[in-house]
C-alpha cells in the first residue's frame, strides 16, 4: 500500500486513495481530504463525518447511506447536497474509512 | 511493498468524466414481493453512484406504486422451485402469508426498507418514478390512486423518448 503525505500527515492509502488505517485520521486531516475532492466542510458535513467515525468505532463497518439517514438522522436529500453524486463513498473518504460494503 | 511518496496524494476520481451522463432505466413488471426488490436495490445503488435513474412501473409492477397494494406485496412458494420444497405445500391455506412474513422479516433484519419506504428513499436520492399508461387504463387507475411521488402516467412512446441513451434493465 502506498504511503503518501497530505498536509503534513503521513498516511497509508489504497490504490484509490482511501485511508487503510483509520487511526491515522484526525479532523484536521478530514479538512484536507475534503478539500482534495472539492468539498468545504460545514457544520452539516461535520455531523455526517462524526457519525461515520462513531458508527465505525461501534460497529466496525462503514455505515451505508441509508444507515447515516436512519440511525444518524441526516436526511438522504441533504447528504446528496453536501456530498454530491456519490455521497456514501465521498463521506467514507473524508472520514478516513473504507468504502461501505452494504447493498442498501 | 511500501514506498514513500511526497508527490500529490492519490485522490479518488469521484467526479471523473468516464461515468458522466450515465443513465439507467428499470422496467418493473412484477408485483411479487421478491420481484419488487431487485429493481429497488439496483436503482438505489445506481443513485448512490451518481447515475440518473428512471423507474417505469408496468403490468403487475403497478402493484409497487398502487397505494392500495404497495405496502402489501406478497411472496408465494407456488411455482418457485428455488425454495426446494414440495410444490404441494405452497398451495395449502396460509402458506403464502407465512412465506411473505418470513421474507419480510429477513429483509427487515438486513435494514432494507419495505417497498413504500424504499421508494421514498429512491425519490429522496433523486430517482424518477413513472407509471405505465396502458396499465393504468386497464385497471381504471388515475394518478390519485398512485404513490404521490410518481411523476406521471406515460405511454410506451414517452418511455422510449425518456430513456434515450439509457441502459435499460427489465425486471
Amino acid at each position: 500500500m502506498p504511503v503518501t503525505t497530505l498536509n503534513g500527515h503521513e498516511i497509508h492509502v489504497n490504490e484509490e486513495g482511501f485511508l487503510t488505517d483509520p487511526t491515522e485520521w484526525d479532523e484536521e486531516l478530514a479538512v484536507a481530504l475534503a478539500t482534495q475532492i472539492g468539498i468545504t466542510m460545514t457544520d452539516g458535513h461535520w455531523s455526517a463525518i462524526r457519525f461515520l467515525r462513531k458508527d465505525f468505532d461501534e460497529v466496525g463497518e462503514t455505515p451505508t447511506l441509508r444507515r447515516v439517514a436512519t440511525v444518524g438522522g441526516i436526511p438522504i436529500k441533504e447528504l446528496f447536497v453536501m456530498f454530491p453524486q456519490k455521497p456514501a463513498k465521498k463521506m467514507a473518504y473524508v472520514a478516513g474509512l473504507p468504502k461501505p460494503v452494504g447493498c442498501v | 511493498m511500501s514506498n514513500t511518496d511526497t508527490s500529490p496524494a492519490i485522490v479518488p476520481s469521484f467526479d471523473s468524466d468516464a461515468g458522466a451522463g450515465r443513465k439507467i432505466a428499470f422496467i418493473c413488471s412484477k408485483g411479487n414481493l421478491d420481484m419488487a426488490y431487485p429493481g429497488l436495490i439496483l436503482a438505489n445503488a445506481a443513485l448512490g453512484e451518481g447515475v440518473e435513474v428512471h423507474m417505469f412501473f408496468t403490468f403487475w409492477g403497478f402493484d409497487m406504486i398502487n397505494k392500495k397494494t404497495m405496502g402489501d406485496l406478497k411472496f408465494t412458494m407456488l411455482g418457485n422451485t428455488a425454495l426446494h420444497m414440495p410444490q404441494g405445500l405452497g398451495g395449502l391455506p396460509g402458506m403464502t402469508a407465512m412465506a411473505t412474513s418470513k421474507l419480510k422479516k429477513s429483509i427487515a433484519d438486513l435494514d432494507v426498507p419495505e417497498v413504500p419506504e424504499f421508494l421514498e428513499q429512491i425519490v429522496a436520492s433523486g430517482g424518477h418514478l413513472w407509471a405505465c399508461r396502458l396499465s393504468a387504463d386497464m385497471n381504471n387507475l388515475t394518478k390519485e390512486d398512485l404513490y404521490e411521488e410518481v411523476e406521471g402516467i406515460i405511454s410506451a412512446t414517452d418511455f422510449i423518448e425518456l430513456t434515450d441513451g439509457a441502459q435499460v434493465i427489465f425486471i
